[in-house]
């Protein structure tokens, strides 16, 4: 159920330049919530925590002070090297036709990846290492992670990144419980109160993810930090949960309420995005704030009402809580569509052969751009390079660009990547022809006839925007907003990742290895035993035998030593 | 005897262009019991492809053919059809060429009297090329093997000019298709084993005494096995000239001596080893692959005076043993049946072993058909009728051996014999 894929992060940018945040006023924790109600009545809830620690590994001290900065994940970057981490568990696929694009995307089960520094060596050692550790510090099982399931992609500009998706993972409260001891204070105070798993899980989305990388303190890169910043997503269906009514509130959604910041936190605001309801026409927040915000986010300009946690004004008079109920009273317009949408299905009949389909939407009105298409298939589906089709419109759209590298049975999957140019306002389709393998009996899961999960491709793409992206990353920015930092104005980041596929495989019969070896081993010895004998024995005239009696009177005649009869 | 050959000759190429164009070539070129991991023409267009984008074709698994192969197509690839036809029509053109050469030397008073019946006149003898002309080329299987465009037909095409260099005397030629046979694949290995038989042919008119017959004996075995080896290695390093690297040993020969792929087909190692348990899988497939080779020894020793059986022997152990046949394989050794119509009389089992040999390649579609896209039927039905299938072959085989040693034998003894009382003998195998 384990694929490979690699998630290489702003593979757009130039080689030699590197995507360095800088942040000038240090403020080591800060945390926030952003709330989105989506057009299709679901509210998006985002956590961002982020945590700065100022050290430096590259001198080959051992670092042993940690203050807010968690001291396994410390222990995990200087040991093993890593310049770079970033896993998600999720459960549940994002709809991106009717949600939107999340801040930060992520593919549904489980995904590591991990750049190493230039000085590690042994890189499959350390990442197996790495998985078993980290499986053991999210109590997850990546120790399903090996060769036949990882890939490096080339179109990743650090050489050496190296990445895995498994698919098959639950995730559940188990994960939550040691991502939430992650946190510096804890489920204790601030907005981690409100991640309370039964009612998180009860949702249609939810993605958790820790993302490690060094920043820029200054201009010039001389000195860097490490950011830890733990996200969190959750879709709420509020038609499943809100009882038929157009109402929600912090207290619906988490059944928790906000009593206090978190007192390590420099910053604790929760943003709601009321851009659409810039009159007040759809929804009304109590209690009312005036602090608005705005900014621009996925080549969007938004506005967020701000509740400042750090404030005690925020509480309000009466016990001290912050509950934020909110009621509708009209339906939502039009959603902008998102400019980059993707979908993947497995066509064909039967257990022998299958074509994988991939479907791009560029949905700008005249603008086309490129996109690059990450694809990793596990080995026992034996993709045939040669059948590969990409037709935008109806005519041949010939990628510029493809790596491909095919699978070794047992040992890799297949890795594709291709740099795809979408025409504006089209479908472009990539058809690939596979076969399936029979595999070993001890190969299959014990519940064969489910299938196998083929982890999600990745669409990667700098997508042009309509309003102009904020490149200036000195000011104090909200954190949705600067995960992946724009390098133009005019174009922002964006990462696609398709639906998982569950294909099915030939089985042989498992209750048959005893029998089956005894049958071929028969038929091999008849073979054995026809030439056997007809090359070790010879013709002679047989004579009949004497019966029985006679044979009796010959044995006495002998022993008597008178000649037989 | 030229024209009834051309027009066998056009027929086959008509019904094979006929198919070609049809249809039912894609349908046909798909069946795993034409096509193997090691001779489908899917993964040569793909190793090709592979070749043009600048990887290895031996980087993955899916490219099993060799190097010398690929450049081959590299150049063929559009006239791919004709290749194949042209191959097959090769093969039979040689087979009867050469049938035509042997001498079936009639020594009549070599044998007793009463065996008069078991020589064959040369009336018989005329329409044997011919006939083993039409049983290769109109056989279902070669049509089959040739509209799906497998290298199996090239491979056929490789032992048919070594057999018929062989048996027309020219060393260096047989050494070098020879060489050829081996490095499409390890088989033909065994092939080698007519080094004993044919030289003693070949050589007996040269004995003076029996030092020199045994000096000539091992002075021609050196000669041909060092032409043969140089041959190989020729070849092995030309293919590595060709790519610049070694990747193919392991995928091509290691491959094929392995068995990673466990794609159905209609041999014996694909469930097998699906349902081996870890433990034993290398025991076994050494034991399944020294079986192959197990029977060279014995049977050369046992045919030494009789070397087309012998190599109708080889091909047909080859054929079924191997580790992904196909039935292109097995076209080739019953292309060798018609020499043998002489010795139907002999026959015991030939009725059950036919009828077993149809129903199994009529059941062959259809079960596979249950398993992969109804999904009412399991791979144990298809399993079942692989087993049957080989068990057929091994019979007919088996039967063809008896009814030779047993006419051997008649031609020395005798054809009716008596036993001490007077009474007719029955003759059995002790």
């Amino acid at each position: 159920e384990a694929n490979a894929v690699i998630i290489p992060q702003c593979s757009h940018i130039p080689p030699g330049r590197r995507g360095c945040l800088m942040e000038t006023t240090v403020s080591p924790n800060k945390e926030e919530l952003v709330i989105r109600p989506l057009h299709s009545g679901d509210i998006y809830t985002s956590f961002q925590f982020r945590t700065l620690w100022e050290t430096d590994f590259t001198r080959e001290n051992k670092v042993s002070h940690y203050r807010l900065f968690p001291k396994s994940l410390g222990q995990v970057i200087s040991k093993f090297s890593v310049r770079e981490l970033h896993i998600s568990f999720t459960q549940g696929y994002w709809r991106t036709m009717q949600w939107g694009q999340p801040y930060l995307p992520s593919p549904p089960g489980a995904e590591l990846w991990v750049w190493f520094q230039d000085s590690l060596t042994d890189v499959d050692g350390t990442w197996k290492e790495l998985t078993n550790v980290l499986s053991g510090i999210f109590c997850a099982s990546l120790n399903f992670i090996d060769s036949t399931n990882t890939v490096q992609p080339s179109a990743s500009f650090k050489p050496l990144g190296i990445g895995n998706v498994t698919d098959h993972q639950i995730v559940c409260t188990e994960n939550l419980t040691p991502w939430k001891k992650l946190l510096p204070c804890g489920s204790k105070a601030g907005l981690a109160v409100l991640l309370k798993s039964e009612k998180l899980f009860h949702s249609s989305f939810h993605s958790q993810a820790v993302h490690i990388r060094p920043v820029c303190k200054d201009d010039q890169c001389k000195t860097t930090s490490w950011e830890l910043r733990q996200t969190l997503n959750v879709v709420f269906d509020l038609h499943n949960s809100g009882q038929g009514k157009n109402e929600w509130s912090l207290f619906k959604m988490f059944s928790r309420t906000l009593t206090e910041a978190c007192p390590v936190a420099s910053s604790s605001k929760i943003y709601i995005d009321i851009t659409d309801n810039s009159q007040g026409e759809q929804f009304e927040l109590s209690p009312a704030t005036p602090l608005l915000s705005q900014a621009v986010v996925l080549g969007d300009r938004r506005t967020f009402s701000v509740y400042d946690l750090t404030q005690q004004i925020t509480f309000g008079t009466i016990c001290n809580v912050l509950k934020l109920p909110v009621t509708y009273s009209a339906h939502a317009g039009d959603m902008l569509r998102p400019l980059l949408h993707a979908e993947r299905y497995v066509a064909g009949y039967g257990l022998q052969t299958g074509e994988i389909h991939t479907l791009m939407y560029n949905n700008h009105p005249y603008r086309s751009f490129p996109v690059l298409l990450l694809d990793s298939v596990p080995w026992y589906l034996r993709l045939y390079i040669h059948t590969l089709t990409v037709t935008s419109k109806g005519k041949d759209n010939k990628p510029s660009y493809i790596h491909y590298q095919p699978s070794k049975d047992r040992v890799r999957p297949h890795l594709l990547e291709m740099l795809v140019q979408l025409p504006p306002n089209s479908v472009t389709e990539v058809t690939l022809q596979f076969e399936r393998a029979l595999l070993k009996w001890t190969e299959y899961t014990p519940d064969p006839n489910h299938g196998f999960y083929v982890g999600s491709s990745v669409i990667s793409s700098l997508v042009p925007s309509i309003v102009a992206m904020d490149t200036n990353n000195s000011r104090e920015r909200p954190l949705f907003s600067s995960f992946f930092p724009s390098k133009e104005e005019s174009s922002y980041f964006v990462r696609v990742y398709t639906e998982p596929l569950l294909v099915n495989l030939p089985t042989p019969d498992f209750s048959m290895p005893y029998n089956v070896i005894c049958l071929t081993c028969t038929v091999v010895a008849v073979g054995y035993g026809s030439l056997y004998n007809l090359l070790t024995r010879s013709f002679q005239i047989e004579e009949p035998s004497p019966g029985l009696a006679k044979r009796i009177a010959n044995i006495i005649r002998k022993m008597r030593g008178v000649p037989p009869l | 005897m030229a024209a009834p050959l051309t027009l066998l000759l056009l027929v086959a190429v008509t019904v094979r262009a006929a198919l070609f164009r049809s249809s039912l070539s894609e349908l046909i070129s798909e069946r795993v019991e034409v096509v193997s991991p090691l001779t489908a023409w899917k993964r040569v267009i793909e190793g090709l492809a592979l070749l043009d984008l600048g990887v290895s074709p031996y980087s993955g698994d899916v490219f099993h053919e060799t190097p010398l192969t690929i450049y081959l197509f590299h150049f063929l690839v559009d006239y791919a059809e004709v290749t194949f036809m042209v191959s097959v029509a090769g093969s039979s053109v040689f087979s009867d060429y050469l049938f035509r050469k042997q001498k079936f030397a009639l020594e009549a008073d070599r044998y007793p009297l009463d065996c008069l019946e078991l020589i064959r006149s040369p009336k018989e003898m005329y329409y044997i090329p011919l006939k083993v002309a039409m049983f290769y080329l109109l056989n279902p299987f070669t049509i089959l093997s040739c509209v799906a465009k497998s290298t199996c037909g090239l491979n056929n095409a490789i032992i048919a000019l070594f057999i018929l260099s062989t048996i027309k005397g020219n060393v260096l030629l047989s050494a070098i298709f020879l060489s050829l046979a081996t490095y499409q694949s390890i088989y033909p290995l065994t092939l080698s084993a007519l080094l004993t038989s044919v030289p003693l042919s070949c050589l007996i008119n040269l004995c003076v005494t029996q030092w020199i017959c045994v000096f000539l004996f091992w002075w021609f075995i050196v000669q041909y096995a060092f032409m043969y080896l140089g041959s190989l290695f020729v070849i092995i390093c030309l293919s590595f000239f060709l790519l610049g690297s070694w990747d193919y040993l392991p995928s091509v020969y290691g491959f094929i001596l392995s068995v990673p792929d466990l794609t159905p087909n209609i041999g014996l190692f694909w469930y097998f080893f699906a349902e081996m348990f870890e433990h034993f899988r290398l025991f076994f497939l050494c034991v399944f692959q020294i079986n192959v080779f197990f029977y060279t020894i014995p049977l050369s020793i046992k045919l030494k005076e009789h070397p087309v059986f012998l190599i109708f022997m080889q091909l047909a152990v080859i054929s079924i043993f191997k580790s992904y046949p196909t039935v292109g394989d097995i076209s080739l050794y019953m292309a060798f049946l018609p020499v043998w119509s002489h010795l139907h009389r002999f026959l015991r089992n030939i009725f059950l072993v036919s009828c077993v040999l149809l129903a199994c390649s009529a059941l062959f579609p259809v079960l596979w058909h249950l398993w992969i896209y109804a999904g009412s039927a399991n791979s144990n039905f298809y399993y079942a009728i692989t087993l049957l299938f080989n068990v057929a072959q091994i019979l007919l085989v088996s039967d063809y051996f008896y009814a030779f040693l047993r006419r051997e034998h008649h031609l020395t003894y005798g054809l009716y014999l008596k036993r001490k009382d007077g009474s007719e003998a029955t003759l059995v195998l002790k």
